[in-house]
């Protein structure tokens, strides 16, 4: 069998923003083994009908050609799209990460967060909330040295994603 | 009066019940038959539906039977099958046969009773999640909470159903939905498209005219038809014949393509697969061009994938993008209707001016008639009239006959091994004759399948070959089929097992037969009666010709207990994990069976 190497694909959906659509979309994946990295949704055009559903996924290109195909059939989906193989694209995660500490540990933070460009969106005298966008990667690496630094909390929205130029993906 | 015309606020004149609104736009849907069984959350349709004449119910005595009832309408009339369920019990008996409709590509549309709006999640009495329990159940489902939607989801519903890929779609209809007023909304113009289903149906040219090249260079083609053919219509029978006479190339079918392609064809190779031919999986194992129109490589097609016809370069249409490459890697892969495809190629095999390898088709020939020779089919009965009866010989004996009728046979089957000796004994001429579980090989759905037939086709010979297991499972059904007088007959080949399930534990789990004895039967004569149906027996040779005779002639509901040998077999099988060339033939290589792996047994 051809294309047994792995490969991650960000994956763009448009779904008409019914009940039961996330769910259809979710025990796709899960009745049919599929992994699921990252899933967000959210209604993207001005009367609330359409929602975009973004999934970071991985598989054999087989299966990832498979995924795209039962995603395209489900009745309230609209377009599907595989911005990894489309061409070059922006992929941005939202993380709220909360530090709790005191003395050096408090200053060596701030100054870690200033310099991955994290906000100060919430402040006590022993606690941070910073706000920071950016790739997965990244809020992975400002974690990794949080952590020593009294990481505490985190919220993670998971990857959107939209393809640089022109081309739109619309209805 | 057109959606647009509607005034923005209609006066209560224009307002009907809600249960008239769903029958309204199932009569506009062109549905003459509903199969169904009443409760508390539907009562509002029943009484809608004792209010009219149009629409015809036929009360079935279980809810998973409404549905196989459905499907066998369906497949047999190319219609969409209806279904009237009520709430909880009444959705979840019906869910297995949602299920059967979905693997099987069958159009069916399955109104489920729901608890009030307001009472749902309130775990009300009869209430169950039927939108979560069958949304991978179903190829798409609705539930309705404001009653303007109610014409424009039924009219939804049946354009899902038979559109593209067709499959089974539950519509949830709360009970207060039922009883509020509510707007009549006409369906959409066939034209209007669908605002995100748009199935493709028409091929890519360029696809076609690769697939032409590669077909008239191909030394070794063979032909793989299935359901898909069937689903698309007569007319695409019709052209599959056509195109395998014009290109001289051999043509087999899956189970559910039965009838596709005429069985009595000189071209026809017989079905393939597990229990298929040994012409035909050869065929498959050796070619060097397969075009597969309307199949989906299932595991029962297949056998073991990294040895599945290895030497050739394959040509998939299928009207469904998520069946190409996903079993089997395709070279050409050609999105579309098999009758548009077909259409298409007949067309681009026409205007292409390679030449075709006509030689080494010949000598192509010769190979399959070497194979043919072999006779895999045969088997030997006793010609003695007190002998055992060979469960093949009474379905060849039961073909013969009925053919000699000369009337439209219609044939249903339950699972199992008659479900694959009636695959192989019987021959098919036109599509839509032949009912069978193929997919999710649901035991039971015979019977309720041919009675759905019967109600399509009153003329029809409606046959259910069943085994005395699976019948049990749909066995109520006998009431419906005296309450409506329908002459389905039912001819149960009685072995006292489950065969397939014994056949299974002789050749693969050392002759231990754990639980698969069919102890306590019913004496099937009396039970016949007891259902005011008539009961036939045959317990040897002598006696069956004249029960098949009987059977037939008798105008009402019939069960044939027909007494088989109990420890047959059925062959050719392609034991679980292994490849086409390693067929099992008959009893005498039954010693090959001790190669199956522990990989195989797990390949069930």
């Amino acid at each position: 069998m051809s294309g047994m190497n792995t490969r991650t694909a960000t994956i763009a959906v448009l779904v008409e923003n019914e009940a039961g659509v996330l769910a259809r979309v979710i025990g796709l994946f899960s009745g049919r083994g599929y992994n699921i990295e990252s899933l967000t949704v959210a209604p993207v055009d001005e009367h609330g009908r359409l929602s975009r559903i973004t999934i970071v996924t991985n598989g054999t290109d087989m299966v990832i050609e498979q995924i795209k195909a039962q995603l395209d059939r489900l009745v309230p989906v609209h377009k599907v799209s595989d911005l990894t193989l489309e061409g070059p694209h922006l992929t941005r995660e939202l993380a709220l990460v909360k530090v709790v500490g005191k003395g050096e540990h408090r200053v060596e933070a701030l100054r870690l967060a200033d310099a991955f460009r994290a906000r100060v969106v919430d402040a006590t005298t022993e606690s941070f909330v910073f706000e920071m966008t950016g790739n997965a990667e990244k809020i992975d690496a400002f974690l990794g040295l949080m952590r020593p630094l009294g990481l505490a909390e985190v919220s993670r929205t998971g990857a959107v994603a939209i393809m640089r130029g022109r081309a739109a993906l619309a209805v | 009066m057109s959606a647009t015309t509607l005034p923005a606020n209609p006066t209560d004149a224009e307002l009907r019940p809600g249960a008239e609104v769903v029958l309204r736009a199932l009569k506009d849907q062109g549905v003459e038959v509903i199969f169904g069984y009443p409760g508390g959350a539907v009562l509002p349709i029943y009484d809608a539906l004792f209010q009219q004449n149009a629409i015809r119910h036929i009360l079935v005595r279980h809810e998973q039977a409404a549905v196989h009832a459905a499907e066998g309408y369906a497949r047999s009339t190319g219609k969409v099958g209806v279904v009237l369920v009520t709430s909880g019990p009444g959705a979840t008996n019906a869910v297995t046969g949602l299920v059967d409709a979905l693997m099987d590509s069958i159009p069916i549309v399955c109104l489920t009773g729901q608890v009030p709006t307001h009472l749902i999640g309130n775990d009300a009495f009869q209430e169950a999640d039927t939108t979560g329990i069958t949304r991978p159940a179903t190829k798409h489902n609705y539930l309705v909470k404001r009653s303007e939607d109610l014409a424009k989801v039924v009219h939804d519903a049946f354009y899902v159903a038979r559109s593209g890929r067709p499959g089974p779609v539950v519509i949830d209809l709360p009970k207060d939905m039922l009883i509020k007023p509510a707007p009549y909304t006409e369906a959409p113009k066939p034209e209007t498209p669908h605002r995100s289903y748009r199935p493709v149906t028409e091929p890519d040219p360029a696809a076609i005219r690769e697939a032409v090249r590669m077909l008239k260079r191909s030394e070794r083609p063979i032909i793989y038809a299935g359901g898909g053919v069937i689903n698309s219509g007569p007319e695409a029978s019709r052209l599959l014949a056509e195109f395998v006479h014009l290109t001289g190339m051999p043509c087999t079918n899956t189970l559910m393509g039965l009838g596709a392609f005429p069985a009595s064809d000189p071209q026809f190779v017989g079905m393939l697969g597990m229990h298929g031919t040994y012409e035909a999986n050869m065929c498959m194992w050796q070619c060097d061009v397969m075009l597969n129109v309307g199949a989906r490589f299932d595991d029962r097609i297949t056998g073991r994938l990294d040895a599945f016809s290895p030497n050739s370069r394959k040509i998939h249409a299928d009207i469904d993008p998520s069946s190409i490459n996903k079993n089997v890697k395709v070279d050409v892969p050609i999105v579309g209707d098999a009758g548009r495809v077909l259409a298409a190629l007949l067309e681009a095999w026409r205007q292409d001016d390679t030449p075709v390898a006509k030689d080494a088709q010949v000598a192509w020939w010769r190979q399959i008639d070497q194979w043919r020779a072999i006779h895999c089919l045969a088997y030997k009965q006793d010609p003695a009239p007190s002998a055992i009866i060979k469960p093949q010989h009474a379905v060849k004996r039961l073909f013969e006959i009925t053919r000699a009728t000369g009337r439209d046979v219609i044939v249903s089957t339950e699972v199992g091994q008659h479900q694959m000796w009636a695959a192989q004994y019987i021959g098919f001429e036109k599509p839509n004759k032949w009912l069978t579980s193929g997919g999710l090989g649901t035991m039971g759905y015979g019977l309720p399948a041919a009675m759905g037939a019967q109600i399509a086709n009153p003329d029809a010979l409606c046959i259910d070959v069943a085994g005395e297991a699976s019948i049990l499972m749909n066995i109520q059904e006998m009431g419906t089929l005296a309450q409506y007088r329908l002459p389905v007959k039912a001819f149960i080949l009685n072995n006292e097992y489950m065969g397939m399930v014994r056949q299974w534990q002789e050749l693969l789990h050392g002759g231990r037969y754990s639980e698969s004895y069919s102890d306590a039967l019913p004496d099937f004569v009396r039970l016949a009666e007891a259902f005011h149906a008539k009961g036939l027996r045959a317990t040897n040779l002598g006696e069956l010709d004249g029960v098949i005779h009987e059977m037939l002639a008798h105008p009402g509901p019939v069960i044939a207990d027909i007494c088989v040998a109990k420890d047959e077999n059925c062959f050719p099988m392609i034991p679980s994990g292994a490849a086409h060339n390693e067929m099992i033939l008959g009893p005498d290589q039954e010693k090959n069976a001790a190669a199956v792996t522990d990989e195989g047994k797990v390949l069930v």
